[in-house]
């Protein structure tokens, strides 16, 4: 693009010929933003014209899962209740990459306020994995999951609570990394579950989520949340080695429920990475099975209090002529919201009510901290681990759409990461017989993205037979 | 059966939903089975450990020094004007379902 073989508005003119063309049949997007996209790409043009260097994402197309707040793009998080809300201003991680050149396509279809496993919580419609079309994406990002395995967009944006980023990429067979807590702002994020809710890249290759990921961290005064550390140079980092790394294996992820076919390919990955010069270490993480009920807890108490704020008078949705403002709130939020949204809040309000709030959310609460001193101690010992990124491989649509507790469970090997605030990443491991591809995760101490992205890195080099 | 369909009403009488009677019942019996779930954390003795409600309490609980600067988070100087300037008026009431151009408007909050 530099040597000005081929224009930004070209390549953005040719990716939404081929969203047009395959989207149909996958359903990874919502909404595009033409408009904005080619008026990126025509400064993108005129500044390879007058011969200067372009920034380093310049002509990149990109999308964005919808729950990211686009200025003047529509942004509907998934839900009805949201289905014509329009921004007035731009999620910092977006105008971050906008400014570093990338060209933002459109906005990425996911659960409904990022509520969800497969994507089916959708309002809109549901996503198709590209390399299964009778398989769910994935979720909550399975938009944006999806978009990369298809080509509709060389990287996108996720957002992460309880494996949203990382259980999608695994399901499509391609990357996806949630930074650490206070890694990437959050400003502008429609918010789920404010101590758990992180954004982070989906991508083709580890290389590219270290690109973005450089773009995206740091501080952010519109986040007080946001980390105030200096953001290393992590494409630089890809190249220091591996040998000498120690990497744990928790036995609490290789045991029962485990799909043997994902023993087998991450076993085998384990294996690599011991050729590759690592030290395998065997930890224990004892409060591993206490994540899922821990997380759906806190989870769903923090969204409880985060959509009190949908009550039809500021933006989105309002049901029609009620009578009192009562009645206006409750029929707005019955009518706006879906199914699995309505469970949550339900739920997260029976944790938060009188005479519960001891026995489940302190509970929770107090288990969180076990499971993050487990994570602590384990880091004492080793530098990274590595664990299966899901139990299965990707399901069927409609297969567990009826049964919310074994959906949740989907999220067994996700969680702890998010309770524990710790740096994640699934990097694809091989397939099943049925060509379904495997993830494997590797966890990090907190703010060392850096290491996990070396090890994915250097497991993906040596397991990409070279061209 | 930890939840019976009165504490369904109850609830979604605090969350501001109204519910038809198909999802009242299915809320009773999914609430049920993911409570019943969650009572795996009665497993636990926690009498001495300190809940943790963000990621950087974890740090103060344990006094790990060396990592607790890492989560220095965000204290500032106020600033008068706020980070960024206000919304102009239209703006600001660009989303909403109704408004008289100046203020959000809502049905009826008090009965005459």
């Amino acid at each position: 693009m530099q040597d000005r073989k081929v224009t930004a508005s070209a390549l953005a003119e040719a990716f939404y010929a081929k969203i047009q063309k395959d989207d149909p049949q996958i359903g990874a997007y919502l909404i595009l933003s033409g408009e904005r996209a080619l008026e990126q790409a025509g400064r993108i043009d005129q500044l390879a014209t007058r011969g200067e260097t372009l920034p380093p994402l310049g002509g990149v197309p990109i999308g964005i899962k919808d729950v990211l707040s686009t200025r003047g793009v529509r942004t509907t998080a998934g839900s009805k209740i949201l289905g014509n809300y329009v921004p007035s201003y731009d999620c910092t991680a977006v105008s971050r990459l906008e400014a570093a050149g990338a060209i933002l396509l459109g906005k990425l279809n996911c659960d409904e306020f990022a509520m969800g496993s497969s994507n089916e919580n959708s309002a809109w419609h549901p996503v198709r994995n590209p390399r299964d079309p009778t398989r769910v994406p994935g979720g909550s990002s399975g938009g944006s999951a999806a978009a990369v395995a298809a080509d509709l967009a060389v990287a996108t944006l996720g957002s992460d609570t309880g494996g949203s980023i990382r259980q999608p990429a695994s399901f499509c067979g391609v990357v996806g990394l949630m930074p650490t807590y206070g890694r990437v702002s959050r400003y502008g994020l429609v918010a789920f579950a404010s101590s758990l809710d992180h954004i982070g890249p989906l991508t083709k290759t580890v290389k590219d989520a270290a690109i973005v990921l450089r773009t995206i961290a740091g501080r952010d005064p519109m986040d007080s949340t946001s980390a105030d550390l200096p953001v290393p140079d992590y494409v630089a980092e890809l190249q220091k080695p591996v040998q000498g790394l120690k990497i744990g294996v928790a036995k609490e992820y290789l045991g029962e429920g485990l799909d043997p076919e994902v023993r087998n390919a991450v076993e085998a990955a384990i294996q690599k990475l011991e050729k590759l010069g690592c030290k395998i270490v065997e930890i224990s993480l004892p409060h591993t099975k206490y994540a899922i009920p821990t997380y759906y807890i806190i989870a769903t108490a923090e969204a409880s209090s985060n959509l009190a704020r949908f009550d039809g008078v500021r933006y989105g949705y309002r049901a029609r002529d009620a009578r009192t403002l009562s009645e206006m709130y409750r029929r707005t939020r019955d009518e706006g919201f879906g199914a699995e949204v309505k469970r949550r809040i339900m739920l997260g309000t029976y944790a938060l009510s009188a005479g519960y709030y001891d026995a489940y959310y302190l509970k929770a609460q107090k288990v969180r901290t076990l499971i993050t001193r487990d994570f602590e101690q384990a880091f004492n010992k080793v530098d990274a681990i590595v664990t299966p990124t899901c139990p299965t491989p990707a399901f069927k649509l409609g297969e567990k759409a009826g049964d919310p507790l074994a959906m949740y469970l989907a999220d067994i090997y996700t969680v702890t990461a998010d309770l524990a605030g710790i740096p994640g990443i699934s990097v694809p491991c091989g397939q099943t017989r049925d060509k379904l591809p495997v993830g494997l995760q590797i966890l990090g101490r907190h703010f060392d993205e850096a290491t996990i992205l070396r090890v994915a890195h250097a497991y993906e080099q040596a397991a990409t037979p070279s061209a | 059966m930890k939840v019976t369909a009165k504490d369904v009403s109850y609830v979604a009488d605090l969350a501001n939903l109204e519910l038809n009677e198909e999802e009242r019942q299915r809320m009773v019996r999914d609430l049920n089975s993911i409570l019943d779930y969650i009572d795996l954390l009665n497993e636990l003795d926690t009498s001495s450990v300190q809940p943790m409600a963000q990621v950087s309490d974890q740090y103060a609980v344990d006094q790990l020094e060396q990592h607790s600067h890492r989560f220095a988070y965000a204290m500032r100087e106020d600033i008068k004007e706020g980070l960024r300037k206000s919304l102009p008026h239209d703006v600001a009431l660009q989303n909403t379902p109704e408004s008289d151009g100046t203020f959000f408007k809502v049905p009826k909050v008090i009965e005459r």
